[in-house]
């Protein structure tokens, strides 16, 4: 069913250039410009032919490329974040709320589902930038959270996928305690020793690096992506000057040691997979 | 008399007939005493009215006031003399914005770490206006990690505008450094008390914050983003930063409300500033009033209890 419902939307849904391809049904590459036809782009994973850009896409898709047959069983799918400091700006956060909700389908920046990745049992927690920037509030939080306990319960190891601006200013306090929430509740995951894997894809900033992004037992980001704590507008004007090239870029993160591999999404659920391998019992060789 | 900041102004305004009040009495042409005890009742009412009444953005004018007694004060204070200041995060270098070491406060070896700001031009430069770079985090968990080592608890006292934003702390990881001291804190076998003196901007302040009792003094303001960055990012100018302040709900008054922080230290009426030995002996009374039911735990359930504490934190529905 994944499938299809994929290629409905892949028709109907809107890339960054939706108005430069007529109906959609065009992908035109923001970083070298080179056009293909979006049944092309999905079957290439959502990666640029021509120069190799990975496109910011969806916890559903990413749910198509890590679970086998696209099969899994999401959970806490009707979970979003309370407004309990009844927050406005220059609109009320609970419009704002109901606005993304209606615009993406989506219930908030977040989705958790457990499925079978080559095989073996997975938890897949997967950001939606698509959702006020795939910003952290309570229920990011608490969906992280639950996705912690659903690991420890099924012995399943754990991947989140990030990709968000860091926290979320209408839940001001509330989101600040949601990095400390969830960095304390990984703390039990190892406690029972199940792995973690923390993959970064573009952007990935602000408290969501500086909580559960960076504490995967293994750290992994897709090429080309953000990440950093401070934005590069802000690190910009602190420094009074141009930012190097590639600054705050996977790879540069990776040259700096804050990751283990940066993958290509081609190969990303294959070396997941034999990642997390390593950590499993060895097979008995004597009964061989 | 401290420095009167701009919602003060009916207070300047007494404060200067006083003065001249005094002057009068002082060459003996007429008996004032009766006004100058008169004014400076005055004086003292008005100042209670104010700090019974100040809005989300006084509050944060007063958690910057420069007379605003800073973390190494307070060590000193607390700890009678007995505190030795420990340097560096044995990889990179001494960070000025992040102080730690251990002091005796009433014959109980405490960890006491902090940022640390500046009280001058100069000195605000040198402590990098209290803003850790990545070095300033993992000092601060090497100490912690000394702390658990010895059995000791660790009080942090957290004042900061926010974690650096330069390009060397990107490099070094400020991500990482904050993530790994909340990672750390949640399962450290020792005590752990946090105190946000002054400013608590954002995860630069919760690097340090992840306590068995987390206390906000009176007037200090605690949250995800400072006022004025919230203005221009939500607002998209600088213009708002006193709705900002109301919006964010960061006053202690509001964050205890809200379940996020443990509980506040009363400051003397008109703010820390007015008085730093009686903001100090609060400050004191409390961490004395704490430790001793934080010890009768085990590590085991203190680590358990801090971290369903932070992981009941959050509204869904
Ligand atoms: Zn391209």
């Amino acid at each position: 069913m994944g499938w299809f419902k994929r290629i409905k939307e892949g028709i109907t849904t809107s890339t960054k250039d939706k108005k430069e391809t007529p109906e959609g049904l065009w992908y035109k590459c923001p970083k070298c410009g080179n056009v293909v036809s979006t049944d092309e782009h999905r079957e290439n994973k959502w990666v640029c032919v021509g120069c190799g850009h990975h496109e910011r896409i969806s916890a559903e898709d990413y749910f198509s490329l890590i679970f086998d047959a696209n099969k899994y069983t999401e959970f806490n799918k009707s979970m979003s974040s309370g407004d309990p400091l009844k927050f406005e700006d220059t609109k009320k956060y609970s419009d704002r709320l109901k606005a993304s909700q209606k615009k993406t389908g989506l219930k908030d920046a977040i989705r958790t589902a457990h499925g079978m990745m080559n095989g073996k049992k997975i938890v897949v927690a997967a950001m939606d930038f698509s959702f006020i920037g795939g910003s952290m509030g309570s229920a990011v939080g608490e969906k992280i959270s639950r996705a912690i306990d659903h690991a420890i319960k099924f012995k399943a190891p754990l991947l989140v996928i990030s990709k968000s601006g860091g926290a979320r200013m209408m839940e001001a306090g509330f989101s600040l305690m949601q990095m400390a929430k969830t960095s304390a509740k990984l703390t039990l995951l190892a406690d029972a020793k199940i792995p973690y894997i923390s993959l970064l894809t573009d952007p990935t900033t602000g408290g969501v690096t500086a909580s559960f992004a960076m504490l995967g037992d293994i750290n992994v980001a897709e090429p080309g992506a953000l990440i950093g704590f401070a934005g590069p507008r802000v690190v910009k004007e602190t420094i009074g000057k141009d930012l190097p090239e590639g600054f705050q870029t996977s790879e540069f993160v990776l040259e700096h040691g804050f990751l283990d591999y940066i993958v290509h999404r081609h190969e990303l659920k294959e070396k997941l997979s034999r990642s997390i391998e390593f950590f499993s019992e060895d097979e008995d060789v004597s009964k061989k | 008399m401290p420095v009167l900041l701009e919602f003060e102004e009916s207070i300047g305004v007494l404060k200067e007939q006083l003065d001249k009040a005094k002057e009068l009495n002082e060459k003996g042409e007429v008996d004032m005493s009766k006004s100058v005890k008169d004014l400076e009742k005055k004086i003292e009412q008005t100042r209670a009215k104010l700090y019974k009444n100040l809005t989300p953005w006084q509050q944060v004018q007063v958690s910057r006031h420069p007379e605003r007694p800073y973390t190494l004060s307070y060590i000193d204070a607390l700890t009678e003399g007995t505190f030795i200041e420990l340097h560096g995060d044995r990889t990179v270098k001494d960070d000025k914005a992040m102080v730690g070491g251990f002091g005796k406060i009433d014959g109980q070896s405490v960890m006491f770490i902090g940022q640390q700001k500046g009280i001058n031009t100069k000195m605000r430069q040198y402590r990098n206006f209290g803003m850790p770079n990545p070095e300033g985090y993992r000092k601060a968990l090497r100490l912690m990690k000394l702390a658990e080592k010895f059995n000791k608890p660790v009080v942090t006292l957290i004042d900061t505008p926010g974690a650096f934003p330069g390009l060397e702390a990107e490099e070094r990881g400020q991500g990482e450094a904050i993530a790994r001291n909340l990672y750390e804190m949640a399962k450290l076998r020792v005590p752990i008390i946090c105190i946000i003196i002054g400013e608590g901007a954002s995860g630069g302040a919760l690097g340090i914050g992840v306590g068995d009792k987390v206390f906000m003094l009176e007037h200090a303001w605690y949250s995800v983003i400072s006022p004025e960055n919230c203005s221009t990012i939500l607002w998209r100018n600088w213009d708002h930063k006193v709705e900002a302040a109301e919006a964010l709900k960061l006053t202690s008054k509001d964050m205890l409300k809200n379940k996020l922080i443990d509980g506040i230290i009363k400051e003397p009426v008109g703010g820390a500033h007015t008085d730093h030995a009686k903001t100090f002996a609060e400050v004191k009374k409390t961490i004395l009033k704490e430790l001793p039911k934080l010890k009768e735990l085990t590590p085991e359930k203190r680590a358990e209890l801090r971290i369903k504490k932070f992981a009941s934190m959050g509204v869904t529905n």
